[in-house]
């Protein structure tokens, strides 16, 4: 009983700590060593630039809540930039692009979460299978070659403003609103919380646990089909490694955020800052000048530090 | 009924034991394919196909048998090949500056091992889930070697420390002499020795082991230092056998080699699997893989149908486990 009680989720403001302490530290070091790093221009460079990570890292909160874990998604995000690419080429339409991508991401996000609730397979198994599908159907479609003349509609969406704020930073704080709203304000995101911490009563409750899984993990992949078209217009053309090791940033911002991968207790906004922390860190190691091998490494070991010190506290 | 009274009423065991019964099984089913793609393709029968299967097999069989050892203890090291490309690159420098293939080997097998002790010691001391931790290894070597080798290829090794990987004694490739040593080596360990054992009775039920007195945490920190050693040796063989090192040479390596150890009839879900197992599961992926490449099916394909094959591996897995238990 007593580990009933302890094992309760805490109160996120005691994660404000872990997750803010790594940012300013970060914007600390880098404000001090790396040239530029703290004028206007780059500062906004490292938002922009840090949007499609948000879109796999809001629903990669939700799929470790559950105490699961998608390791296809920088896959599968290569497979719907491509698509993005192919559909826009096609016909022209930016619309029928992000239509086709986000379709293209729930089929994939649909497979995963059907593996994982109605087959019972461990996540990191079944979205590794995903993960070499994808990347086999990414080389498929794209015939192994970057796919460009993308039209100026899909590279706009990088590039515009709305009220002087960049396109890509108004999509990610919609949906960090609207991930905020279903986590925090809807039946559903009561749920995900039941489906990490207390799988049994959901199914007592008479709720069916394996739907609502699935549709948590075709959220993921439609997020991915959005993220998608912001990679797309970013890199103003389909790419078919765009996407690889993207699945990682985003294990990396969600457990420097604070989610805990063991007690299905996530915390959104702790996420939206770890996001924030991976753009910085990539951002001022690339300022002086380091090469993305070593914002790779230096990523990992984001993680392992993060979850050492994730495993200190369930300890504690 | 208690399982006690279970086991009493149940009927005696047969002469085959199950886990004999389940490696003929997938014995048979690689014969199958071998008839299969012997009726598709002229060339498959021919000497220089079944060696070039066999070397193959080797090749993912060293990878694998480490890594079975690692998924017995119900963990998983998803760092493998980015180990092997590590490895590689330091072993081929090594021979390159110092000219001696002996202390390439060592360093090969040293930095393997190194590296699997670390990830032993995030899943045992900073208790991080292997999958994760091991992940996040895979990265910090990913962004290591390509740092290290900066894009360039180190290229052109002794002939004689070419043998290793393309050489040939009574006419079997020396890699597949390698790979009997291997599997003896790795299946009396496993089998035949209280280390295995106790292996065995970690990932079967930690909880258990644990009261028995079992050194868990030793024995994990074994079991991913063997699958890192595994992963030098194997680098070893593939320098050997390209004759050059690239960062990216372990980047297609680590799902196949999880596909064989599942194949085989190890349990992502620990305590129940064979290094034998895990031999006949890399013969069957490179069966179907080199039947891809003689009916020149896309490469592209390759990662679909390993992808596919792991996920039904474990389903089939768990439903046999679900029907006997």
């Amino acid at each position: 009983m007593r580990e009933a009680i302890t094992s309760l989720p805490g109160n996120p403001l005691q994660r404000i700590p872990g997750v803010a302490v790594t940012l300013v530290l970060l914007v600390a070091v880098f404000g001090s060593v790396a040239p530029g790093f703290l004028s206007p221009a780059n500062i906004t460079n490292v938002l922009v630039q840090s949007t499609v990570l948000m879109m796999l890292a809001l629903p990669m909160t939700l799929i470790i809540m559950t105490e699961g874990l998608d390791l296809s998604m920088g896959a599968v995000l290569t497979f719907t930039s491509l698509v993005v690419a192919i559909v826009s080429l096609a016909t022209g339409s930016m619309l029928l692009g992000l239509g086709a991508a986000i379709l293209a991401g729930a089929v994939f996000g649909t497979v995963n979460g059907w593996l994982v609730a109605t087959l019972g397979i461990p996540p990191f198994v079944a979205t590794l299978g995903t993960l070499g599908t994808a990347q086999g159907l990414s080389l498929i479609i794209s015939d192994g070659q970057s796919v460009v003349g993308i039209p100026h509609s899909v590279r706009d969406i990088y590039s515009a403003t709305v009220a002087g704020v960049p396109v890509p930073v108004v999509i990610a704080l919609v949906s960090y609103a609207a991930f905020h709203i279903l986590l925090y304000h809807t039946r559903f995101g009561t749920y995900i919380f039941a489906l990490g911490g207390n799988r049994e009563a959901l199914k007592y409750a008479g709720l069916a646990s394996n739907r609502l899984l699935i549709a948590v993990y075709a959220t993921g992949g439609m997020m991915a089909g959005v993220a998608g078209l912001l990679m797309t217009a970013r890199m103003n053309s389909g790419h078919p490694t765009a996407g690889l090791g993207l699945e990682f940033d985003a294990i990396a911002a969600v457990a420097v955020g604070g989610t805990s991968f063991e007690r299905g207790n996530g915390w959104l906004f702790g996420t939206a800052l770890g996001v924030i922390a991976v753009g910085v860190l990539r951002n001022g190691l690339n300022l002086m000048a380091l090469p993305s091998s070593i914002q790779v490494a230096s990523v990992g070991l984001l993680v392992i530090v993060a979850l050492f010190f994730d495993g200190l506290r369930s300890r504690s | 009924m208690t399982d006690l009274a279970k086991q009493a009423l149940a009927p005696p065991r047969s002469l085959v034991s199950g886990d004999a019964l389940q490696i003929l099984y997938r014995l048979l089913a690689a014969l199958l394919i071998c008839v299969v793609l012997s009726f598709l393709s002229d060339s498959f029968l021919s000497l220089g196909n079944i060696l070039n299967v066999l070397r193959q097999a080797s090749l993912m069989f060293f990878i694998a048998s480490g890594l079975t050892l690692v998924v017995l203890t119900a963990g998983l090291d998803l760092s493998v090949g980015a180990n092997v490309a590590l490895s590689a690159c330091l072993a081929g420098t090594v021979i390159q500056q110092t000219g001696s293939p002996t202390l390439g080997v060592l360093t090969g097998l040293a930095t393997g091992g190194i590296i699997g002790l670390l990830n032993g010691m995030m899943v045992t001391a900073l208790r991080i889930p292997s999958f994760i931790a091991t992940y996040g290894m895979l990265w910090v070597l990913n962004g290591l070697t390509y740092w290290y080798m900066a894009g360039e290829t180190i290229h052109g090794f002794p002939p004689g420390f070419r043998q290793i990987g393309s050489g040939y004694l009574f006419g079997l490739p020396i890699p597949v002499y390698l790979l009997l040593i291997f599997l003896a080596v790795g299946t009396i360990f496993a089998q035949r020795t209280t280390w295995g054992q106790e292996i065995y009775a970690t990932g079967a039920n930690p909880v258990a082991a644990r009261l028995s007195g079992i050194p868990i945490a030793r024995r994990l920190l074994l079991v991913y230092g063997v699958s890192g050693t595994m992963a030098g040796m194997a680098s070893i063989v593939f320098l050997a056998r390209l004759n050059s090192a690239e960062a990216d040479i372990g980047e297609s390596l680590t799902l196949p080699a999880i596909a064989a150890v599942l194949i085989g009839g190890t349990s992502l879900f620990g305590g129940v699997g064979t290094v034998f197992g895990t031999f006949v599961g890399a013969l069957i992926l490179t069966l179907v893989l080199n039947g891809m490449n003689l009916l020149s099916v896309n490469a592209s394909w390759q990662p679909i149908v390993t992808g596919v094959i792991v996920v039904l591996a474990v389903w089939v897995d768990m439903k046999t486990r679900r029907r006997t238990s």
